[in-house]
C-alpha cells in the first residue's frame, strides 16, 4: 500500500510527543534507541531459534502428553513430514541428513541472547515510561467497546488515523503485552523443562506442565504462537507502509511529508 | 571535535574497555571455579559457556526427577541394535564373564573389574528417565554401582577433572566432569526393571548419567580414564559426540 495518502479531513493533530515537522525532512525518534537494537537483535534471535527449532523437530516430529513418549507409544499427533533419523515411522522411504548438532548450539545461544535482550527491554520500558504511554492501553481504551471498535476497524481494513502513526492501537498493544509478557516467558519455560539438568534443580517448572513431553508439546505450540504473531507483524508493516516502518524501526526517524500538517504514514 | 562528542566517546570507550576486562575477569574466575566447558571456544562458545557454567552453579548437587515403578515405561524403547563387533560377540557367548572394565588414568590404583566384582558392591536403584536429545523419552528402573564408589576404588588423584568412558564400539567414547562423575545417580549399570540390562539398552554395562540427554549414556562400557584434561583424547573435545558436532555438555 502506498503510503502517500494525504485525505483532507482525515489527518489529526500530531501527539505533544511529536515534535511539530515545521520544515525539516524528518522528525526525530518515533522509536528509542533501545528498543530498536532490542527489536533487531530478538528478529536475528527469533530466525536463529526458528530455523534451528525446525531441524531439531525433525528429528523426530511426533509430539506427546504427559511424561514420556517414544516410536513405541501412541503420538498425540504427528508432523506429515519426513524426519531425519530412520528409526522414526514416517511413511517417507528416505531419511533426512541430521542437523541437530549445530542446530542445538545455535538454539541455546540465541536463547541466551534473546533472553537477556528480552529482560534488558522489558526492565528497560518498565523506568521509561514505554510500557505505560504506548504498551498499555490509555484508560478510555480499556473497555470491550473500545476494543471491538478497533477490531472492527481491523476488520474493515481502515487506515489509522495520523495520531496512530505515531502510537499503537488498543489491539496491538494487548498483541504486544500478550507476546512480551505471556508467550515470551512460557516459551523460555517450556523450553527450560525440557533440560534434565535444570529441572534436576527446579523439578516444578516440568511437573506443573504435566510432564517433560508436555513441555515439549507446548514448547511447539508456543512457537507456533510466535511464528503467527511474526507472519501478522509483517503483513501490517507491508499494509502499513514497510519502508516508512522499517526506516522509523532502523534509524528511529520518520519522514515528513507535508510540512506541518501530515506526515507520511508510518 | 565538540565536548559533548568528547565525553561520549571517552565513556564509550571506557565501559568497551570495562566490557573486555570485564570478560576477561569473568573468564579467568569461569576457568578456576571449573566453569568453561572444553567447547567454550568458537562460534557457540558464549552460549554452551552460560549454558554451563549456570548448571554448573545452580544443579551441582540436584538429583534426577525419580518417578514411581507405575510410570516405567513398558516396553522400554530400545534405539540401538546390539553391536556387530566380534569381540563382543565372543564375550556375549561367554556368558559376558569375561567383560572388563579397566580403569586407569589419574587414580592411585588403577583396576580391572569383572562384571561379579562390579555387582558384589552395594546395588544401588534408580527410576529415572532417558532422554534423547531428539525428542523422544522412556523411564526406566537402572540398577547398578554408582560410578563414585569404583572411582574411591581405585583413589581418584585431587587435580581430576574429567572421567573418560569407552564402549566396546569403536569411536564410541564420552566424557563428564568430576560434578556428574562423582553425582549420586551417576551409575554403572547392569540391571534393568528388575533384570539384567538387555544388550539393546547397552548391556552388560552402560554409564547412566540421568542428568544429561541420551548421548552421554554410553553402552557397552570397558574402559574408564580419569584425566585433568580432555586434549590428549581423539581430537580434545572430550568424545565422540562432541567429534560430530555435538555440545560436549548435554544436561540441556
Amino acid at each position: 500500500m502506498s503510503d502517500s495518502a494525504y485525505v483532507p479531513g482525515t489527518a489529526v493533530a500530531l501527539p505533544t510527543a511529536a515534535p511539530a515537522a515545521a520544515s525539516g525532512k524528518t522528525v526525530p525518534a518515533r522509536h528509542s534507541a533501545l528498543v530498536r537494537i532490542t527489536h533487531w537483535i530478538t528478529t536475528l534471535c527469533f530466525f536463529a531459534l526458528l530455523v534451528s527449532g525446525i531441524e531439531l523437530v525433525i528429528s523426530h516430529p511426533r509430539f506427546y502428553w504427559g511424561e514420556t513418549g517414544n516410536d513405541l507409544t501412541p503420538v498425540l499427533f504427528k508432523l506429515p513430514i519426513p524426519a531425519s533419523r530412520h528409526l522414526v515411522p514416517t511413511g517417507y522411504g528416505y531419511v533426512l541428513p541430521d542437523q541437530n548438532g549445530w542446530s542445538r548450539y545455535l538454539h541455546f545461544q540465541a536463547a541466551w541472547v534473546v533472553i537477556f535482550t528480552g529482560l534488558l527491554y522489558t526492565i528497560s520500558i518498565c523506568f521509561s515510561g514505554h510500557l505505560r504511554k504506548d504498551l498499555l492501553p490509555d484508560k478510555a481504551d480499556r473497555s470491550w467497546r473500545a476494543l471491538a471498535k478497533d477490531i472492527g476497524g481491523h476488520l474493515r481494513f481502515q487506515r489509522p488515523s495520523e495520531a496512530q502513526a505515531w502510537s499503537y492501537n488498543v489491539l496491538q498493544r494487548l498483541t504486544y503485552l500478550f507476546v512480551i509478557f505471556v508467550l515470551f516467558p512460557l516459551v523460555v519455560w517450556t523450553g527450560l523443562a525440557m533440560s534434565p539438568a535444570f529441572v534436576s534443580a527446579v523439578p516444578a517448572a516440568v511437573n506443573v506442565l504435566g510432564g517433560q513431553q508436555s513441555a515439549r508439546t507446548l514448547h511447539f505450540f508456543v512457537s507456533l504462537a510466535l511464528v503467527l504473531f511474526l507472519v501478522v507483524h509483517v503483513v501490517m508493516i507491508f499494509l502499513a507502509g514497510f519502508w516508512s516502518r522499517m526506516r522509523a524501526m532502523i534509524t528511529g526517524r520518520v519522514a515528513a511529508t507535508r510540512a506541518g500538517t501530515t506526515m507520511e504514514r508510518i | 571535535m565538540s565536548k559533548l562528542s568528547r565525553r561520549k566517546l571517552i565513556t564509550t570507550g571506557l565501559a568497551a574497555a570495562g566490557g573486555v576486562a570485564g570478560l576477561g575477569v569473568a573468564a579467568k574466575l569461569a576457568q578456576r571455579y571449573g566453569l568453561l566447558p572444553p567447547d567454550h571456544g568458537g562460534i557457540y562458545g558464549l552460549g554452551e559457556t552460560l549454558t554451563y557454567a549456570s548448571q554448573r552453579l545452580l544443579t551441582r548437587h540436584s538429583l534426577a526427577r525419580e518417578f514411581p515403578s507405575s510410570m516405567i515405561s513398558k516396553p522400554p524403547f530400545a534405539n540401538e541394535i546390539e553391536p556387530p563387533t566380534d569381540e563382543f560377540k565372543r564375550l556375549q557367548a561367554g556368558g559376558f564373564a569375561d567383560w572388563r572394565l579397566t580403569v586407569t588414568g589419574m587414580v592411585a590404583r588403577p583396576a580391572s573389574f569383572s562384571l561379579d566384582q562390579l555387582t558384589s558392591y552395594p546395588s544401588h536403584t534408580q527410576i529415572t528417565m532417558l532422554q534423547c536429545e531428539e525428542g523422544w523419552s522412556y523411564i526406566a528402573q537402572w540398577v547398578g554401582v554408582p560410578l563414585s564408589q569404583v572411582l574411591d576404588v581405585v583413589g581418584v588423584l585431587p587435580q581430576a577433572r574429567y572421567v573418560v568412558y569407552f564402549s566396546i564400539e569403536p569411536d564410541t567414547w564420552e566424557s563428564i566432569d568430576m560434578a556428574d562423575a562423582l553425582h549420586p545417580q551417576t551409575f554403572l549399570t547392569y540391571g534393568m526393571n528388575g533384570d539384567k540390562l538387555p544388550v539393546g539398552h547397552g548391556g552388560p554395562l552402560r554409564l547412566r548419567v540421568p542428568r544429561q540427554v541420551g548421548y552421554k549414556n554410553v553402552k557397552f562400557i570397558t574402559h574408564l580414564t580419569v584425566t585433568d584434561n580432555l586434549k590428549g583424547f581423539g581430537k580434545g573435545l572430550g568424545g565422540a559426540s562432541p567429534e560430530f558436532g555435538y555440545a560436549w555438555y548435554a544436561g540441556i
